[in-house]
């Protein structure tokens, strides 16, 4: 009989980090690296199944950073360094890391966008003769939603960074304030064709962030962005994911800016 | 090899047959129509060759015999997950040659699209053979034709059903067995649907033009589509399903995951945890639906999807016209193009 491949496999939590008030991200054990920018089916049997990108990538672990905001999500939450969570995958295509060698990139991610560039990061931040150059720019809500605080402190020191927030709230002593779209025009883009910029965040974000770096002259070619859908299968059966000719499973979730801006919903 | 058969003779065959399968076929309810006074004709199990309705199209595609409306995938007892037992039942289908077409596009989501094929669907498909029930008449709505899915080659064994008499074409020898020797042989080729009533001009364009998606066309469906997803359950080609988890109101520590039928004309197809959907007006959906039906599809696998069976227009509450819908997008990007 052929190999199920909806089986979900009994994975045990080694360790949760509390991010925000919505948000922790699990560290699970997988021995089977994912390639940068894949995502699991994420599932508590009884409960439901839920496609979650990849936050971080070590020896023998993955990182999940999930937010709290549905039936499957708010029971990972109650789980523990003793729970086991049940995963299928990875699944998707990931970010295309052999060409960027020598590039220079830029990635701009919004809110829970910047879980899966984390991975992304942290490996030009180990191997940072890969690239030639790298920035980094991201937007929170307010200074109470901002992950990975502690990484963005420390990419700092090798990387051009900027942390912007919508609303300080009062309490924000960063030094930037406004949506990610008005610090685009900050980023020193080099003329050369080897420079790519990477866009993640909600819909609305990625659309108006690419039209910034558009206006600015990178062509669509340039421009990478990871996308997100309702799934139920993730292997290109059930359909929610379907834009197009295009199913975001199977052939995402990466997309070119030129492909991706051709896929209306 | 084809054989000619009385109605006594194929009786006998529908015995035999039945020993050794669960024959489906499009089966006649009293008084289940959808208007006043009529009757609903839809897939089920058949007893007797006589409860076959030949006549009649089926308000319903024999979709749910390949692809069931809600199928448990897995069992949950406390630290265990379980596959169901797989049913070894074999199974006939009568249907017609636009339905042996729009199985095949099933065929090619759950077992050809990306690198991993359902191994429920695999399974059950496997136990399925298919007998096409010779269509040469074109009913209510029908546009196969235009579909180019009136004619059909991927059948078991073909039927031409007539007065008092069966001709039956014997595709797959499996199926030999079942005929004696003695039984009367005819030269037998089935025919086809060779025009519809209703005529469909496709879209020929590779490339949708961004114009289509905004247009003010889709705007009429706005209002009119309901939401209801009658045209996707009915039709033989919509292959989309959704997983739930549920746990036993008496035993929370045991439960299933489920796959049931979703579609995109419906409320919540697209919705994400957190708040953000998609799609969300009704003629949005529309627009995903025909697109996908007459151009994605295409695009992605190199034949249309809709197979013309035209089932969409038969149940549509709204009496939105998919058909109509189809000639005037071409018209649409026609005049959008020039």
């Amino acid at each position: 009989m052929s190999k199920n491949p909806m089986m979900p496999e009994s994975h045990r939590i080694i360790h949760v980090r509390q991010e925000t008030a919505l948000e922790s991200t699990f560290r699970i054990e997988a021995d089977f690296p994912p390639a940068l920018g894949q995502f699991y089916m994420v599932s508590i049997p009884k409960i439901g199944e839920m496609p979650i990108s990849i936050s971080g990538i070590g020896p023998g672990w993955i990182d999940m950073t999930i937010r709290n905001v549905g039936r499957v999500s708010r029971t990972v939450h109650s789980l523990n360094e003793k729970s086991v969570l049940f995963l299928r995958g990875p699944y998707g295509n990931g970010f295309p890391m052999k060409e960027f060698g020598g590039y220079h990139l830029a990635v701009a991610a919004g809110g829970s966008g910047i879980a899966p560039v984390r991975p992304l990061v942290e490996h030009y931040y180990q191997h940072p003769d890969e690239v030639e150059k790298l920035d980094l720019l991201f937007g929170f809500k307010t200074p109470d939603d901002i992950l990975f605080r502690q990484d963005i402190e420390r990419w700092k020191s090798r990387f051009e960074t900027t942390l912007t927030v919508d609303d300080g709230c009062g309490i924000w002593d960063g030094e930037c304030v406004g949506l990610v779209t008005e610090y685009v025009e900050d980023i020193k883009l080099s003329e050369s064709d080897r420079m790519v910029i990477i866009i993640v965040g909600p819909p609305i974000m990625i659309k108006y962030t690419a039209a910034a770096f558009i206006r600015r002259g990178i062509s669509e070619e340039r421009i990478i962005v990871s996308m997100e859908r309702r799934m139920s299968c993730g292997i290109g059966k059930c359909g929610h994911c379907k834009i197009g000719e295009y199913y975001i499973c199977l052939d995402g979730p990466v997309f070119r800016y030129n492909d991706a801006v051709r896929l209306i919903d | 090899m084809e054989w000619k058969l009385a109605d006594a003779a194929f009786n006998d065959l529908f015995v035999k047959l039945k020993d050794d399968y669960l024959i489906y076929g499009p089966k006649r309810f009293d008084r289940g129509g959808r208007f006043a006074d009529t009757d609903l004709i839809r897939y089920d199990e058949v007893e007797r060759p006589a409860e076959i309705v030949w006549n009649e199209k089926s308000a319903f595609s024999p979709k749910e015999v390949v692809f069931p409306i809600t199928q448990t995938l897995f069992y949950f007892t406390e630290e265990k997950i379980l596959e169901p037992v797989p049913d070894e039942n074999r199974l006939l289908v009568f249907l017609r040659p636009c339905d042996i077409n729009g199985i095949r596009r099933l065929d090619t989501i759950y077992l050809e699209n990306g690198t991993q094929p359902d191994s429920y669907y695999a399974r059950l498909r496997k136990r399925i053979r298919f007998v096409m029930m010779e269509c040469t008449e074109s009913f209510d709505n029908c546009f196969c034709v235009s579909m180019k899915s009136n004619t059909a080659s991927g059948y078991d064994m073909a039927i031409r059903a007539g007065r008092g008499e069966f001709l039956v074409e014997v595709k797959n020898d499996e199926f030999l067995r079942y005929f004696s020797p003695d039984l009367p042989q005819v030269e037998f080729i089935p025919e086809f649907v060779r025009e519809n009533r209703i005529r469909v001009t496709v879209p020929d364009t590779d490339e949708v033009p961004a114009g289509i998606y905004t247009h003010d066309m889709w705007n009429e469906y706005k209002s009119r589509c309901i939401a209801c997803g009658r045209c996707n359950t009915a039709c033989i080609t919509c292959s989309c399903h959704t997983t739930a988890d549920i746990f036993y109101d008496d035993n929370i520590h045991a439960g299933e995951r489920r796959r049931t039928w979703a579609s995109c004309h419906i409320d919540g197809f697209t919705d994400m945890a957190g708040g953000i959907s998609f799609r969300k007006d009704n003629g949005s959906r529309m627009r995903f639906k025909v697109l996908h039906k007459i151009h994605d599809y295409r695009k992605r696998f190199g034949e249309q999807m809709c197979v013309g069976c035209g089932r969409c227009d038969d149940n549509c509450p709204e009496l939105i016209s998919y058909s109509n819908c189809i000639s005037r997008l071409s018209k649409v990007i026609q005049e959008t193009s020039s």
